[in-house]
């Protein structure tokens, strides 16, 4: 049982991580635009996060840096996209690229560098609990942060107007500008708010999940990250749940591998990505359903009057 | 204030100085760096843009490099030309060591030197293999390209992983993860003794030959770029989709899993970990900064060798991380990008309008 509890945490704490970044590319799917950009982003706000976390010892810190990191790359990403109607995919990928190769140049020296003791929270009473205890009530305040999010998220989406109008900008931008919305701001602030997004993400993975940096460490999460959106219809209930369930399979080998199972463990590392792979063609096969549940405008560029 | 305005038609200029302009742009921040970090910008420039051509072994250097990188964008240049988003370019190089590298191992010291385009050509297989995945899984289930060729690159990855460190392990190799090293009559044949630079510099020739006639002057080449650029346009025309996708993705597979081969059968002559180099995803930018044509891409393919090799000199002459050459490739496309908009607006001065 205590093995079990132990893999439940060990899942929302992985889970955390790929929730942040997939909710941070919702936002920016819901208002049209596809960052191709988020494991350059999630890579350089990792190192972020990581060296602030040394240097003042703090862990909000390194998260608000990471934030920082990933929002001002995203600013950059936007302009590009938004204001100068560059090609979608070719601008994120030129953003993964350059976070991939600037993170590494600029962490070379973090990567022998250690984070004081990581802290341990319990909330009180139900940390004590059997079980679910260990499961549920001993996560660090970022994995509830992430739940609260979502759900905030969902209320923000269908239940209030700014909601309304972002989706509008998402599904039709033309509608959206000959009302009057200035479409553009509010793609770069969508942009930039899932940005800072992937920049959590990317902090909490080095400073909380691993803790250490290690070059290219994000290791395909923003991708997963990306696919993720698609899995969930672009909504953020289902986005949490399939963070979670893709923290469950990472976790897993990490699982199978410790009671070792009889298979070498390249084919357990591989797991994520062939579940990824997998689901995506699941999800993907019913190309209808896709359509229907895109935000219509995505990945198209706008250009006013 | 500074406006965009359109242009009546995209300007011809632009989109050859655009990408001069971006390198422009590339170092120019790069001075801003070195400053920033305390190094001399004129020793730094040296570095990247002067000693990497220097003599004939840096030249042939440059060609070991320059390689690789111009077989796979090209390959990629037919893929985004026709819109197919493959990106996992990296994936099937490792395809196409694997494969290539398979043949390699079984050859002795006596065999015969037709085992080189044996090699090259499990290499090509290998790397159409992978990216026949992609294809298959998009053709038959819709599933998005770019995340399943990502996808994949990790997944070949930890399979070249697995073949080093497991079955195909050199029995004498004092347990690193490693095969052994290939018998003398697999290596390619070099251009000149006692330069690295090898018979894959013809193959890269004549792909570029190739290449630009299938663009130019073949009808299935046409029809695959009016897919990319109106795929409305190519339905009505009933140009098929489906054999474009095929096409695009089992060509660039190909020319990646033939660079991998190539790669192991020659510089290399083994495989370990470190076979994937991030040639597969330099070449995504190879191809961009090159237009997608083949001219261009030899041009940048040269281009980018040398900021790999810039990248290895700064790390031993002026004490710089060897990753400075990511942030000089990423910076590259992101100017390029940015100045690729030169071409179809152009920017004015303009008195801010009145309410």
């Amino acid at each position: 049982m205590d093995e079990a509890a132990l893999l439940i945490a060990a899942t929302l704490n992985a889970g955390t991580v790929l929730a942040f970044a997939a909710l941070g590319l919702l936002i920016n799917e819901r208002a049209g635009i596809v960052n191709l950009g988020a494991e350059g982003l999630m890579l350089v706000a990792a190192v972020a996060g990581f060296a602030t976390a040394v240097h003042t010892g703090s862990d909000w810190l390194g998260f608000a840096a990471g934030a920082g990191a990933g929002a001002l790359l995203a600013a950059l990403f936007g302009l590009l996209v938004i204001w100068l109607n560059t090609n979608q995919y070719a601008s994120g990928l030129a953003l993964s690229l350059f976070g991939t190769g600037f993170s590494a140049f600029a962490g070379i020296r973090y990567t022998q560098e250690k984070l004081s003791e990581r802290p341990h929270f319990e909330i009180p009473i139900l940390a004590d609990l059997p079980v679910v205890g260990p499961a549920f009530f001993q996560q660090h305040p970022m994995v509830y942060l992430a739940i609260a999010l979502t759900v905030g998220l969902g209320v923000f989406l269908y239940r209030s107007r700014a909601g309304l109008v972002l989706r509008a900008v998402g599904e039709s931008p033309e509608s959206a500008h000959a009302l009057g919305y200035p479409v553009r701001r509010i793609r770069l602030a969508a942009v930039m708010a899932g940005g800072a997004l992937c920049g959590v993400a990317g902090a909490y993975l080095s400073v909380i999940y691993t803790p250490l940096w290690v070059e290219g460490m994000v290791a395909g999460k923003g991708w997963i990250a990306l696919a993720l959106t698609t899995f969930a219809t672009w909504r953020p209930a289902r986005v949490l749940l399939g963070a979670y369930l893709f923290g469950g399979v990472t976790m897993l080998q990490f699982h199978l591998q410790g009671r070792g199972v009889e298979l070498p463990s390249q084919f357990l590392t591989m797991l994520p990505y062939v579940a990824t792979i997998v689901v995506l063609v699941l999800i993907s096969r019913n190309a209808t359903w896709i359509r229907v549940n895109m935000p219509a405008s995505l990945g198209k560029p706008f250009h006013p009057g | 204030m500074l406006r965009l305005e359109p242009r009546p038609q995209p300007s011809a200029l632009m989109s050859w100085a655009s990408p001069l302009i971006a390198l422009a742009i590339t170092v120019a921040v790069g001075v801003a760096l070195f400053l920033l970090l305390g190094k001399d910008p004129v020793r730094g420039l040296q570095v990247f843009f002067v000693e990497p051509l220097k003599n004939a072994y840096a030249w042939s250097e440059l060609g070991v490099k320059a390689v690789p990188l111009i077989l796979i964008a090209l390959g990629l240049a037919l893929c985004f030309r026709s819109n197919v988003w493959n990106i996992g370019a990296e994936g099937q190089f490792i395809l196409g060591a694997l494969a290539g590298g398979g043949v390699a191992m079984q050859a002795g010291a006596d065999s015969s030197r037709l085992i080189v385009p044996v090699i090259l050509l499990a290499g090509t297989l290998g790397g159409m293999l992978w990216a026949g995945l992609t294809a298959l899984l998009r053709d038959r289930f819709n599933a998005n390209e770019i995340l399943v060729s990502l996808m994949l690159v990790y997944v070949a990855d930890m399979l070249l992983s697995y073949l080093v460190y497991g079955p195909w392990r050199d029995p004498d190799g004092y347990n690193f993860p490693q095969t052994i090293r290939f018998a003398v009559p697999t290596a390619i044949p070099r251009l000149v003794d006692g330069l690295r630079v090898n018979a894959g510099v013809w193959l890269a020739a004549a792909a570029v030959a190739l290449l630009w006639v299938y663009l130019a002057r073949i009808y299935s080449g046409f029809q695959l770029q009016v897919g990319g650029l109106a795929p409305a346009a190519a339905r009505y025309a009933g140009f098929s989709s489906r054999g474009s996708l095929w096409t695009a993705l089992l060509v660039s597979g190909g020319m990646a899993g033939l660079a991998g081969a190539l790669e192991a059968a020659g510089p290399l002559g083994q495989l370990t970990p470190h076979v994937p180099a991030g040639y597969g995803f330099a070449a995504i930018i190879v191809a961009f900064v090159g237009r997608l044509h083949p001219l261009g891409i030899v041009c940048s393919g040269l281009l980018m060798s040398q900021f790999y090799i810039g990248g290895e000199l700064a790390q031993s002459r002026l004490g710089l991380p060897k990753s400075i050459t990511g942030v000089f490739q990423g910076l590259l496309l992101f100017a390029l990008l940015a100045c690729d908009t030169l071409i179809h607006y152009r920017l004015r001065w303009r008195a801010k309008k009145a309410g």
